[in-house]
């Protein structure tokens, strides 16, 4: 491990929640690891776990999952749709050599902006523990880039079949 | 005018793909009028050094099953795509890696302990594993192996590859469609899948019994119920993976009341086949409950090997840097 390397964490934030309690932690002056990247998005319901596995594969060491508690999403229950693809997740990447504990998912409300700044802290510590993923860098596929729309035309069409 | 040059190869496979071209039946007839195959090994007596000796893009079409394991293998994608128009990648080991795939949750060194030592069924007291290279005698002559690699690849993960032909093995239908697309020069752009590009549910018998909103409280394996052979196979509690699945096979694993295992791979917007699969599956659960959802997921017994059946080298992981040792459990 080099000295320099520091963890790198993804972080998918709902919005009405995690996101707001991130702004708040901010606001607040809440010092917390720089080590995540937050992106934002309208509900915890709306991270396909290809997200996840295209910011391991893009070099994240880890990845955090914030959506609203129980019971509060927005969106009546993006929340526990997220929470059921999480465990069916950690089940393939641990299959895979992959510690699970590399991807969290954490419940934090609007007010709780001082949670924020605890998981943070603990994941970066986690992730700091675990060392850096490795993965074999996929070769990239030579293939033509096929622009979604044309192949969906030329398939409706019936040419492609 | 000469009938257009043809080859078929197949690297790391099972021989499924070649059966495939069999059961073309009097389909083959057609293929076999407007086309002249100048290279088949597995039916065909021609060398390596036959197609050595072609001019490059000599063959217009060149169907290349399996996937790409050792140094062989490399060696052959390049050259067939070297020597051919378009280069097809045919059934899902060359399109995805496959079953043979799967082994990329081990290394070569834990594979070679397994299979040559450690595996119940092997007798071998002197650790003898295949080497590359290996002299015999005192007059420097040289056996040589291929080099087995770490890692298994889908084909264009060594070569560009024009089009690919998905299945294990490719129906009959797309193979014979194909074929006439490149006769007819009607091809799609390159880098398309030659399959109808949606879900196989579109194309089930038993969609019309598939709810709108599917909700299961169990799941189940084909050996533990009495299936029904008309509802849909989902609403069951059975892992069928049609709605992660392209179509194009018109689903004959279904039809024989065997879940789809998803050999045909994602649709087009679809970049890691498993998390698509596993995704879609998750979903339907009907449970908001922690542990309770925990316990429906245990219940999923191999994972990878339901989800990544067909898929695991072009997944987006693609594999961790393969630690020595741990044999296959
Ligand atoms: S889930 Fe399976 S059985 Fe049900 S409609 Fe889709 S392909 Fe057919
Ligand atoms: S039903 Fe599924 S597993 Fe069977 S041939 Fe079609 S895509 Fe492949
Ligand atoms: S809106 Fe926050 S989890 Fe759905």
């Amino acid at each position: 491990m080099s000295e320099q390397w520091e963890p790198r964490v993804v972080a998918f934030f709902c919005t009405w929640c995690t996101y707001t309690a991130a702004d708040l932690a901010g606001i607040s002056r809440m010092a917390y690891a720089p080590n995540a990247r937050i992106v934002r998005v309208m509900c915890s319901g709306r991270i396909d776990p290809q997200f996840v596995l295209k910011a391991l594969a893009d070099g994240a060491d880890g990845v955090l999952i914030g959506g609203c508690h129980p019971g509060d999403c927005h969106y009546q229950s993006g929340n526990y749709k997220a929470l059921r693809r999480y465990t069916l997740l950690k089940r393939v990447l641990t299959e895979m050599g992959i510690e699970p504990e590399r991807v969290r998912l954490e419940w934090i409300s609007a007010s709780e902006g001082d949670r924020v700044q605890k998981v943070m802290n603990e994941m970066a510590e986690q992730i700091r523990r675990l060392g850096p993923l490795r993965l074999e860098r996929p070769p990239k596929p030579h293939r033509a880039a096929v622009k979604e729309r044309e192949a969906v035309a030329v398939s409706s069409q019936g040419g492609a079949r | 005018m000469s009938k257009p040059k043809v080859g078929f190869y197949w690297c790391a496979s099972c021989g499924g793909c070649e059966e495939a071209v069999v059961d073309l039946a009097e389909d083959v007839l057609k293929v076999v009028e407007a086309v002249e195959i100048v290279f088949w090994p597995v039916a065909l007596d021609f060398k390596r050094s036959d197609v050595e000796a072609m001019k490059d893009g000599e063959l217009a079409a060149c169907f290349v099953n399996g996937a790409i394991r050792t140094s062989e293998q490399e060696e052959m994608a390049e050259l067939l795509r070297q020597k051919s128009q378009l280069l097809i990648a045919f059934g899902s080991c060359s399109h995805l890696g496959g079953v043979p795939g799967l082994a990329n949750l081990w290394d070569r060194q834990a594979i070679f302990d397994y299979v040559y030592k450690e595996a119940p069924s092997v007798t071998n007291p002197d650790g003898v594993v295949p080497q590359e290279r290996l002299k015999l005698g005192s007059n420097g002559y040289a056996l040589t192996l291929p080099a087995f690699r770490d890692t298994v690849r889908a084909l264009d993960q060594v070569v560009e590859v024009d089009y690919y032909l998905p299945g294990c093995p490719p129906p009959v239908k797309l193979i014979v469609n194909a074929v006439m697309a490149i006769l007819d020069n009607k091809l799609p752009p390159k880098g398309t899948v030659l399959a109808p590009d949606k879900a196989l549910c579109e194309e089930c018998p038993r969609k019309p019994t598939k709810p709108d909103k599917l909700a299961l409280k169990e799941l189940k394996r084909p050996h533990q119920i009495q299936i029904d052979s008309e509802k849909c196979l989902l609403a069951q509690g059975l892992l069928c993976l049609g709605p992660a699945t392209r179509s194009g096979c018109e689903a004959p694993c279904v039809s024989a009341n065997m879940p789809c295992t998803g050999c045909l791979g994602p649709t087009s917007r679809v970049k890691d086949y498993g998390a698509k699969a596993l995704s879609a599956i998750a979903s339907l659960i009907d449970s908001e409950d922690e542990k309770e959802i925990a316990n429906l997921m245990e219940q999923i017994v191999d994972p990878i090997g339901t989800f990544y059946r067909y898929s695991l080298p072009a997944s987006l992981l693609h594999r961790r840097v393969p630690h020595k040792g741990g044999a296959p459990a």
